[in-house]
């Protein structure tokens, strides 16, 4: 019974997965990030990954600051935050993400605030949909792990 | 440090990104494949790293040693992102290339934008390589090579100074101690013309050949 926890378990997470990259959320180079996962460094995806949620919020309260201000004049430093969030949501694989982070940048060139807000919100909401699929797929792969261990007692 | 055992060799790569993301991606990635790796997050620290201070513009020949542990550990190859605030990539790159030390270690470039003005200009400034991001594991199978191809170049260059070291020392045994004879030999040859010079290099004196030598000492310190 416990193996079969396991076994559905792995299913649910390739089964996540496939849902993610189908939808366009994640790309390739996730796939990347999972292959320099192993023994030497078990943790490797969930290490980056959380790195890239603390950079990306502190990005996002940035971003958010700068254009609830009265006078929209910081264009370029919204450039600026958006190159680097560009940057690292492409490092992971973050497909819809980087995407939107694009589109928001050619608004930023264009000055166009109205554009900018816009591009905001659907940033926000991508990044908020990311987040919850990600510490899902870590959740399920947690509980995978336990449950492979318990189905390989230690022998006598 | 004995050349020997080529093969099992760990290279020392120094990655330079200001994006601590990226930082650990390279990291991992160089890791994965066998290299020994150092990471910053600025050109002025990889400059600081391989033993160059920034201002040094005034005396490029002649490096800062600063006495700090790393630098008994060379450096086999730079990898750097393109953008970073401050020094760019394509400053540090140039950086290099301009110090009569550093000169000879490969460096190759990182960008996530493929511009190919920006990938020409690297290139023409020394660049061995220019990755797109995300840099994949496939993508470092090219930095062996120049590694290997700079080393091989620093044996030769060593070896032929040691040559030539032997060389000198054989050729000072065979030609008199005696300061007279030489000149007066130089000047028998010179008033003699061909045959005499014939003669004088059979016996192993020829000014003109020592004039004309070769010089293999291009002033790169042979850091061993």
């Amino acid at each position: 019974m416990l193996g079969l926890g396991a076994d559905l378990l792995w299913v649910d997470m390739n089964r996540l997965l496939s849902f993610l990259f189908h939808q366009g959320v994640l790309d390739e180079q996730f796939l990347q990030l999972q292959q320099l996962q192993d023994e030497t460094s078990p943790n490797f995806v969930s290490e980056v990954v959380n790195i890239y949620f603390h950079e990306s919020e502190k990005l996002l309260r940035n971003l958010r600051e700068l254009l609830t201000e009265k006078e929209l004049s910081e264009y370029k430093r919204i450039g600026m935050h958006l190159n680097q969030l560009i940057g690292s949501s492409s490092s992971i694989g973050a497909k819809r993400v980087t995407n939107v982070c694009l589109a928001f940048r050619a608004a930023t060139d264009q000055n166009n605030r109205a554009g900018c807000l816009r591009a905001l919100e659907m940033l926000e909401h991508e990044y908020c949909y990311l987040k919850n699929k990600l510490h899902e797929l870590f959740q399920i792969e947690q509980q995978r792990a336990l449950a492979a261990r318990v189905r390989y007692p230690v022998q006598n | 440090m004995g050349m020997a055992a080529a093969e099992s060799q760990q290279y020392h790569v120094l990655a330079v990104d200001d994006s601590i993301i990226d930082r650990k991606l390279i990291e991992r990635l160089l890791k994965t494949s066998s290299y020994q790796v150092t990471t910053v997050d600025s050109g002025s620290k990889a400059l600081e790293f391989l033993g160059l201070q920034e201002n040094d513009e005034t005396n490029p020949i002649t490096p800062c040693v600063s006495p700090k542990i790393h630098q008994d550990m060379e450096v086999n190859l730079v990898i750097t992102d393109y953008c970073m605030p401050g020094m760019t990539g394509y400053d540090l790159l140039k950086k290099i290339k301009e110090s009569s030390s550093l000169r000879n270690i490969p460096v190759v470039i990182m960008s996530s934008e493929n511009v190919p003005s920006r990938i020409t200009r690297c290139l023409e400034e020394g660049a061995d390589e220019f990755f797109l991001k995300p840099v994949r594991k496939s993508d470092l199978n090219r930095l062996e090579p120049h590694i290997k191809r700079t080393k091989l170049k620093d044996q030769k260059q060593e070896t032929l100074q040691k040559v030539e070291n032997i060389d000198e020392q054989q050729q000072q045994q065979i030609v008199q101690p005696d300061s007279e004879t030489i000149i007066e030999q130089q000047q028998q040859s010179l008033q003699q013309g061909n045959s005499n010079k014939r003669k004088t290099m059979e016996q192993g004196i020829s000014p003109e050949t020592d004039r004309t030598r070769p010089r293999y000492n291009s002033g790169i310190a042979t850091v061993v």
